[in-house]
């Protein structure tokens, strides 16, 4: 029956290892090019298809799973990500594929604390005025602009920005952040609008991650800063094995325990060894017209902070 | 082997990548939603399921991953069971599902009161039940055993109406200690051993006193359940069913 739906498929089956460029061309035509999903090789229209399946599925248990499957690590390199950051308050983010809301949550929470303690070190200098220099302060203040952050959470999938609002209500987030529908392949935002852009563990799986390199370049105003949280390659051969075993046997089975979800975990890990090394994610960033392109391993090398300045 | 025994739609993918799913697994893949694991995820998964089906009793998926896990011994078992009699065989070579697809409910409705097919359909309208949600193997490794943890599976709902069980936490109790004697699968002992934990005192004393002997001493004295090719017995009443595989009138 999927046979006489679709000839193309059947002919696609039956190739041998040879015939596949061709038969993928032909494909190609239709639907965009070559590209993976994990190990599988499919077309771009595809992959995109099979991602956004996979991110509904897992939407309800990500966070679940991302502290089981890190054994809570994954908030430790959130962290480290904002501290890097270093927002000061008034500061305009956006943060792609931000999905459930993780780094969001942190930079409100980070230029909150900022300001309190800004405002606290006002009061101590205060106390030392007199009353003249009071009075004039408060003229000051008028004239001051709130200055406040925000945060722009955009995501390609409408499940996972369900989750982070449903989450940010439920923690009492409100002011300042607001959730956006977008692919970040093209952007729903004008030119030279953000002071930071930032995309945690959702680069990998971008389709065209070079134009979602431009997009960043393009939204960012000048003298805005790129910041990429995402799982990279460890050198190291023994601890490369090690990982390998914990990510391959260990990883889908707490996807299917946990989430009743397998192959969206396979896939997570298959994923992750497909996206580019270190060297080559920043020969990619500096293609899309970043300067000053650096990164930093965490976790030798499981974890990486690509980050990079338009100039 | 490579057939291709079409026992479930593939988990959560439209068919049109099941040829890519069995591209990468190359010949692995013995079955659509066929998941081949090595030994280490299968004892893995095998302890996690078990926990979390204790945890949630609502995640009846880890039921089911527990029970292809840790089947290696049982279903073997079960299958040379069916090849050596002749109705049970006939079922290994015809694959029969129990699917509402399937099934001509109208007909079975239309059957007389006591037979099976009339005590079967009232039992799923009783219990709000259906018996497509059963879920498919994806464990097993390999496929014709795959299709009797499929078949056992099928046939629970007409374990229910033999042994006139309902679907409470007392009914399925019963019915799996019924199946631990019939298949021995680990699964089974397990839920046999551990769902009582989850019952009042005073049904645990129903259990204990009336409910528990009779069962076993039905597993004991029954043939083999899958043996049955209950789709060509619907009319047949269901007593005269029960006493031909050797389960004891209910108490």
């Amino acid at each position: 029956a999927a046979a006489a739906l679709c000839p193309c498929r059947l002919l696609f089956a039956r190739c041998g290892g040879a015939l596949r460029p061709l038969c993928g061309s032909v494909r190609g035509l239709a639907a965009g090019q070559d590209t993976h999903f994990g190990f599988q090789t499919v077309t771009e229209a595809e992959r995109r298809e099979k991602i956004y399946q996979v991110f509904e599925n897992v939407a309800k248990k990500y966070d679940v799973m991302n502290d089981s499957m890190s054994l809570g690590i994954h908030r430790v390199w959130k962290d480290i990500l904002m501290h890097k950051m270093n927002p000061s308050p008034g500061t305009l983010l956006l943060d792609v594929a931000g999905g459930t809301g993780d780094i969001a949550f942190r930079f409100l929470n980070y230029v909150r604390s900022v300001r309190e303690r800004q405002l606290q070190q006002k009061l101590k200098h205060h106390q030392s005025l007199s009353w003249q220099e009071i009075s004039e302060s408060y003229k000051e203040d008028k004239s001051e602009s709130p200055g406040d952050s925000q945060v722009v959470v955009c995501d390609i999938n409408k499940e996972m920005l369900k989750v982070g609002k449903q989450k940010a209500q439920h923690l009492g987030y409100s002011k300042g952040l607001s959730w956006v529908l977008g692919n970040a392949e093209e952007l729903p935002f004008d030119d030279d609008m953000f002071d930071v852009y930032t995309i945690a563990f959702g680069i990998r799986n971008v389709t065209r991650i070079d134009l979602a390199l431009q997009e960043a370049y393009r939204v960012l105003k000048p003298g805005g800063r790129f910041l990429c949280l995402e799982f990279s390659h460890v050198s190291n051969p023994v601890l490369s094995r090690l990982y390998d075993l914990y990510s391959f046997q260990v990883i889908p089975v707490l996807g299917e325990v946990i989430a009743g979800d397998w192959k969206s975990y396979q896939y997570l890990v298959e994923s992750i060894r497909r996206f580019p090394p270190q060297e080559e994610f920043k020969a990619m960033i500096e293609d899309a017209g970043f300067l000053k392109v650096d990164y930093q391993n965490l976790n030798f090398g499981i974890v990486a902070i690509h980050s990079g300045f338009k100039l | 082997g490579r057939a291709r025994v079409s026992l479930s739609e593939p988990h959560g993918w439209d068919r049109g990548s099941e040829e890519e799913e069995e591209e990468r697994e190359g010949c692995f893949q013995l079955y659509p939603g066929h998941i081949p694991t090595s030994p280490l995820q299968k004892a893995l998964l095998a302890a996690g399921s078990a926990f979390m089906a204790l945890a949630d009793p609502y995640r009846h998926d880890m039921v089911a991953v527990l029970g292809e896990t840790t089947g290696c011994l049982a279903l073997p078992n079960l299958r040379d069971k069916m090849k050596h009699h002749p109705e049970g065989y006939r079922i290994l070579q015809e694959r029969p599902r129990i699917r509402l697809s399937t099934l001509d409910l109208a007909r079975l409705q239309g059957l007389p009161d006591g037979s099976l097919g009339r005590e079967y359909v009232r039992f799923l309208e009783d219990n709000k039940v259906s018996p497509d949600t059963r879920m498919p193997p994806k464990f097993v490794d390999d496929e014709e055993l795959a299709y009797v943890i499929q078949r056992y599976r099928e046939v629970h709902d007409l374990m229910h109406t033999l042994l006139g069980m309902p679907t409470n936490m007392l009914g399925e109790v019963v019915v799996k200690w019924f199946e631990a004697i019939q298949t021995g699968l680990p699964m089974c002992v397990l839920g046999a051993a551990f769902g009582p934990v989850r019952l009042s005192a005073r049904k645990l004393q129903v259990l204990a006193t009336e409910l528990l002997p009779w069962a076993i001493r039905s597993g004991r004295n029954a043939s083999c359940i899958l043996n049955f090719y209950y789709e060509q017995r619907w009319e047949q009443p269901v007593q005269s069913l029960r006493e031909e595989i050797g389960i004891f009138p209910p108490p």
